[in-house]
């Protein structure tokens, strides 16, 4: 869907309560959605109509309710499915999140396939969800790591990529958006190019999912998982997209009620995809949300937002870098969030000074802890935007942050 | 001007965060514990040397982190060196007390340290500020050993 009229980001203010309050005698300056993003009312609603109206187990009841949950529940699944452009809805695993995600697949296809002496391509500028999984991995299989390195301006030694990508790499996996520098990964190149050696590619798009457009055919990748709280959706759904061939070689991670064909005392057989990897009852309400969220922001539409927030990100570092003792890292080129460190003040005592006016920021190693010591950075403090943020709260941050120069100096 | 802000970051700990007082490492004869924090990755690297009654005879710390852990920990290693144990006991549930309870007439035996019961308002600060007394409540209990302590527990 895309919008037929100019977005009137202003008025979109008005979806989300949340924003709509003081701190600290303060009106709120929500600046952490890279954390988490805020929800607009439609999703908040969408929530309640279901428990009010639809609530029952899915996928086996011969009910009216059970019925309609379990077409509410698939209606999200298809919804996600078209929303990245899968080739089929059974490509689509709901789970809990992106780390969630990552481990289903370190735990399935990790298991089944790597072998000692097999080396799982990361990147520096990884999110711990992105790395601790495959440590975990190789722990249990005898793999081993390898990155591809983060230069100073952000971005990744491209120019490594084919010495790194040996016939041993079996897996390349790479966040889209880093969290931390903001920094756009290539990510149809690193596919095509993970695919050239034959590896299997995974992308991280819990920074990008809710930010910018994407078709996983078009990229070309194997793998992708996303978080649903970061894209309007509520806490603890996620979806992770698998290639259908890949999927089915995988072994089921979880084990239990609704993944299953029959199950004798003995053994059991399993369903296909996206079943098999479903155990349980599922997180039917939040996929529900997070059907509701990718509607509302299909909306707006991913490119008008995407805009949007880079500019607020461009605009910010510009305005960052007149600060005396500023440094902003990543990349110009970048999505829309700022890392940057202050001379005056360490991120936890900016984080504090500017909470008491209001301003929700982000400080500390944002979990990439690997990459700040790279760095030789204690941690940052990050600003994040979101298509509700404006360019005002953007100068009313930079009075916040010039007197939090002179307080600390 | 935000009082909370006011009390938190006093000019004394402020000061005592840009210029930390006894920062440097003791070689011979020092309990070494490393302590980190690791949901904001403040550390510190913190020596005691024990007198022979086990009295704190002098101490050192190396370490980085935001102005309350530096602050608190130079602030410390001022009024600790030169006590018995009894007092440092008395003076590490002083100070855990001060930062995070609603204590109307902290002791006198904490001195400027009681600057620090700002903190108090910013529970999610309370690790920065006991990260050096969990250090050497860490070599008190270690001995003679190097060791290592989380605010996060293990």
């Amino acid at each position: 869907m895309q919008p037929t009229t100019e977005v009137n980001w202003q008025s979109i203010r008005e979806d989300f309560p949340i924003l709509h309050q003081e701190v600290h005698g303060k009106p709120l300056i929500y600046f952490d959605s890279a954390a988490s993003s805020q929800k607009p009312r439609a999703v908040i609603d969408a929530l309640r109509h279901y428990y009010e109206h639809d609530h029952a187990n899915v996928h086996r009841g011969l009910h009216v309710l059970s019925t309609r949950a379990t077409e509410a529940y698939e209606a999200a699944r298809a919804k996600v499915a078209t929303y990245l452009n899968a080739a089929s809805l059974d490509e689509i695993i709901f789970t809990r999140g992106t780390t969630e995600g990552i481990n289903l697949v370190a735990n399935t296809w990790g298991v089944k396939f790597l072998r000692e002496g097999d080396v799982i391509l990361l990147t520096e500028m990884e999110h711990h969800s992105n790395l601790v999984p495959w440590q975990m991995l190789a722990e249990r299989t005898g793999a081993r790591l390898r990155f591809v390195p983060v230069r100073e301006d952000g971005t990744l030694e491209l120019g490594m990529l084919d010495s790194l990508l040996t016939s041993e790499v079996k897996l390349f996996s790479f966040t889209h958006i880093s969290n931390s520098l903001g920094t756009i990964n290539p990510v149809a190149e690193l596919c095509a190019a993970a695919r050239a050696v034959g590896a299997v590619s995974f992308v991280d798009a819990a920074q990008s999912a809710g930010h910018v457009p994407i078709d996983v055919q078009a990229l070309g990748c194997d793998f992708l998982a996303l978080s649903g709280h970061k894209m309007c959706g509520p806490t603890g759904i996620g979806a992770l997209y698998g290639r259908a061939e890949l999927l089915d070689a995988m072994p089921p991670w979880h084990g239990g009620g609704e993944m299953i064909l029959s199950v004798t005392y003995e053994r059991a057989t399993y369903k296909k995809a996206p079943g098999k990897f479903e155990a349980g009852t599922p997180n039917i309400a939040d996929a529900i949300g997070l059907g509701a969220a990718i509607d509302y922001i299909e909306s707006i539409g991913r490119a008008a937002i995407f805009e949007h927030d880079a500019q607020l990100a461009s605009y910010a570092q510009r305005r960052l870098e007149e600060l005396p003792g500023v440094r902003v890292m990543g990349p110009r080129e970048r999505a829309g969030l700022v890392g940057f460190v202050m001379e005056a003040a360490h991120p936890h005592d900016l984080t504090t000074y500017a909470d008491q006016y209001g301003l929700a920021l982000r400080g500390g190693h944002h979990c990439n802890q690997p990459l700040m010591r790279k760095f030789g950075l204690p941690g940052t403090t990050r600003a994040s935007f979101y298509f509700y943020n404006t360019t005002e709260e953007i100068d009313r941050m930079m009075e916040i942050l010039e007197n939090a120069v002179r307080f600390f100096a | 001007m935000n009082n909370e802000l006011e009390e938190l970051y006093q000019q004394v700990i402020l000061d005592h965060s840009k210029r930390p007082r006894n920062m440097g490492e003791i070689t011979e004869g020092a309990v070494h514990v490393h302590g980190d924090n690791p949901s904001c990755g403040d550390e510190i690297h913190l020596h005691v040397k024990f007198g022979a009654d086990g009295g704190v005879e002098d101490l050192k710390f190396t370490g980085q982190g935001c102005a309350i852990s530096q602050a608190s920990a130079s602030m410390m290693t001022l009024k600790v060196k030169g006590k018995n144990r009894a007092d440092t006991q008395t003076m590490l549930q002083a100070f855990h007390d001060l930062v995070t309870k609603e204590v109307n007439d902290p002791p006198k035996l904490l001195g400027d340290l009681r600057l620090l019961q700002g903190v108090r308002r910013f529970p999610q600060r309370v690790k920065c500020a006991m990260l050096a007394w969990r250090a050497l409540e860490q070599a008190i209990e270690a001995g003679d050993k190097e060791s290592e302590v989380s605010t996060e527990g293990t």
